[in-house]
């Protein structure tokens, strides 16, 4: 039972002559989970914030299920600030209450699923504590409830991992998981690339306000420069210089890593190769999600 | 789905909820609650101070005094019954025989001193008590007998010299209200009810005066604690900041009303019970009800003011900067309030400013428990100053969605106001 897909169509931000967003396009579709990876200042945290309503654009479109976002498919999404905030001096079951009837729901139905997500969550002995009471671990756990307390459509969660023990980010995961098979669209940024390469369907990589990069965690992977590590112990030092499209990375105890752009033929790397002597190894690596981030960010000082 | 009016009470009762629970919001109404019961000892200082109705210090009324007159002295009979002073005990006069039979009644308690001698040259014999109030009458009675008796030997005839020395007249002119004012001149009161609308009049503004500081701070603090928790961006994810805005300060102001709610009427009732409040329920009811809505006004200008400044900051030790100004506002009127308006409550001056939104919160409410405010002035200023509000409520609600989200560095004023 997928349900409607949240689309950020292109939308621009400045704030005076900083761009924040150029015509960033994103769309998480119901029953996906999406990675939003990008450095720091690249424009997640507007991104997001556009999504929610709380900022406005300067142009483009936020759509739910094909309708422009307004106040009422608003209230149907769940949200977690990069900052977490919530009142320090509310009781957490008083404060997951309140958030959920500001969302809309009928008194009784608030306090039912404040419960049920306090049981859920294992905060069931603190929901008579002030929030400030609650370790720094809990009260992630108490944001993450107002942010499903009022069994939200979609789900955009602003860095949830950041600061979580392992425990913490299982629960956290398990959840989000859930979420996702129930239909909703889920949207995450972090900076931990291989929760997100672990957990999400899709891949978002933001760069100075647009997306460069955006598909499957394997698409991404595929779509990456070539590295080939290559043992060849009887080679000489220069041995791969010259081989077009081809750039040698490191080079150790007769092991060689390559680079290879997409004109390089890596066939003629290994002839290149066997003419030395004997090829222990010759082994090709698509790169992990880390390192076509690493790309992305080294672009960027490049420029 | 979500009717503002909906979304703005809930954000109003869980202001009202955070606060009036807390144990510091109930010893301080408590606390003031005992300030207020001590009022009717300030309150009955100030006024026989400020009264100057000749009454003097008030004794407790004590029994009537009985006295007994022997024939000889009888011609003092009358003047004795006459003359006892308003607020002094009465005095009961019966005949005696003579002087014997009544100091016999007097030991036995059954009158409490004896007048013999004659009405120029009486004597009072009394057991133990001293009676400062009959020793007070005879004497002048005595003195007046004296003095009739001095002039019918001169060949004066003594009622018609009082007749002529009762012409003489003290001509008595205010000088404070201005030639239209209506209403209840205040030249016109007693000096009773007078002195007890001036405590009214200063009471009440200093409530007024301390709600506002205390409720605008309460404005000023949660605002910045929203936004140093980062709960607002929580919560302007599904609600308006102008929603959030409003509720805040409509939650706030029912804290305070509530408050000066339970004080009025704590203070009005150990006022009336200690007897020192004698004016007509009626009258003190509608000064409160003025109080009331002048809090209302006051507090909407100041609250909005308040908020919008406290959203340019993201800290608690960055606050009192930017609220200095608007609390600047509240205190100017306050001091001009108590230190021009008592004298002269109908001046050019008071009367001008209490019609300036401002001012008005603080003067008007004065003005008005002091009496001889034309009605059109009262419904004037209470217009103005929700138009003023009206002005207010739109820049402040501007001013605040605008710099609400913008954490780290104080925001500049005008960025707020342009900004989007």
């Amino acid at each position: 039972m997928p349900e409607g897909a949240l689309e950020i169509d292109r939308v621009s931000k400045r704030y005076g002559d900083v761009v924040a967003l150029d015509e960033m396009s994103l769309t998480v579709h119901g029953g996906e989970m999406l990675g939003f990876v990008g450095s720091n200042g690249a424009g997640k945290t507007t991104t997001m914030r556009i999504a929610l309503g709380v900022l406005a654009a300067d142009s483009g479109e936020v759509r739910y299920d094909g309708a422009p976002v307004d106040r009422t498919t608003r209230s149907r999404i769940g949200y977690m600030p990069e900052e977490r905030g919530l009142y320090p001096k509310m009781k957490v079951s008083e404060q997951l209450q309140y958030l959920g009837e500001l969302h809309g729901l009928p008194r009784a139905d608030a306090v039912r699923s404040a419960n049920r997500w306090t049981e859920r969550l294992g905060l069931a002995e603190r929901r008579e504590d002030q929030l400030q009471k609650l370790s720094l671990g809990n009260q992630q756990r108490v944001q993450l409830a107002a942010a499903l307390v009022h069994d939200p459509s979609v789900l955009i969660l602003d860095e949830p991992f950041s600061g979580l023990d392992p425990v913490a980010v299982e629960v956290m995961s398990t959840v989000l998981r859930e979420m996702r098979d129930q239909g909703v669209p889920v949207v995450f940024s972090s900076h931990q690339l291989e929760l997100v390469q672990r957990l999400c369907d899709r891949v978002g990589i933001v760069r100075r306000g647009s997306m460069v990069a955006d598909g499957t965690v394997e698409e991404l992977r595929s779509s990456g420069p070539t590295r080939l590590t290559v043992h060849a112990p009887e080679a000489p030092a220069d041995w791969a210089e010259g081989l077009p499209g081809v750039t040698v990375e490191s080079r150790e105890n007769g092991r060689t890593a390559l680079r290879l752009d997409d004109t390089a033929d890596d066939q003629r790397v290994l002839r290149a190769a066997l003419a030395t002597g004997p090829v222990h190894e010759f082994s090709r690596e698509r790169p992990s999600l880390t390192e076509l981030f690493r790309d992305v960010v080294t672009e960027e000082t490049d420029e | 789905m979500k009717p503002t009016l909906h979304t703005v009470w809930l954000v109003a009762r869980r202001e009202l909820r955070a606060r009036v629970r807390t144990r510091a919001f109930l010893l301080g109404t408590l606390f003031m609650a005992l300030l207020v019961l001590a009022l009717p000892v300030v309150m009955s200082f100030a006024i026989s101070s400020a009264g100057d109705d000749g009454s003097g210090p008030l004794t407790p009324s004590e029994e009537t005094t009985r006295i007994g007159v022997t024939p000889s002295a009888a011609g003092l009979t009358g003047p004795l019954e006459r003359d006892a002073g308003v607020d002094e005990p009465a005095i009961a006069v019966r005949e005696v025989a003579d002087t014997e039979t009544g100091k016999t009644l007097v030991h036995e308690g059954e009158l409490d001193g004896v007048v013999a001698g004659t009405p120029t040259a009486p004597k009072l014999f009394v057991e133990q008590h001293v009676f400062p109030h009959l020793e007070r009458a005879l004497t002048t009675i005595t003195y007046n007998n004296q003095l009739d008796a001095e002039m019918s030997e001169s060949g004066l005839e003594p009622e018609a010299v009082r007749d002529r020395a009762g012409q003489g007249e003290v001509a008595i002119i205010s000088m404070g209200s201005s030639p239209d004012a209506a209403g209840e001149p205040m030249a016109g009161t007693p000096g009773a009810e007078k002195a007890q609308r001036l405590f009214i009049a200063m009471i009440s503004t200093f409530l007024l005066y301390m709600f506002l500081i205390m409720t605008g701070q309460m404005i000023a603090q949660g605002v910045v604690e929203e936004k140093s928790s980062r709960v607002v961006e929580v919560l302007l994810s599904t609600i308006r900041s102008t929603e959030l805005m409003a509720g805040k300060i409509v939650g706030i102001g029912l804290t305070g009303l509530i408050q000066l709610a339970v004080l009025g009427i704590v203070g009005l009732g150990a006022a009336t019970g200690a007897a020192v409040l004698t004016l007509p329920t009626f009258t003190v009811a509608g000064l409160l009800g003025w109080a009331a809505l002048w809090f209302l006004l006051g507090f909407t200008l100041y609250a909005t003011m308040l908020a919008a400044a406290s959203s340019l900051v993201s800290r608690q030790e960055d606050l009192q900067s930017v609220i200095t100004p608007v609390i600047m506002l509240l205190i100017v009127p306050f001091v001009v309030g108590v230190s021009v308006l008592p004298n002269n409550p109908d001046g050019t001056v008071g009367t001008v400013l209490s019609m300036i939104p401002g001012f008005s919160p603080m003067l008007m409410p004065m003005r008005l428990a002091l009496g001889g405010v034309p009605l059109w002035q009262g419904v004037l200023s209470v217009l103005l100053s929700l138009a003023a509000s009206a002005v207010v409520l739109w820049l402040g609600g501007r001013i605040y969605s605008n710099a609400v989200l913008r954490t780290g560095a104080r925001v500049r004023f005008k960025d707020a106001l342009r900004a989007s």
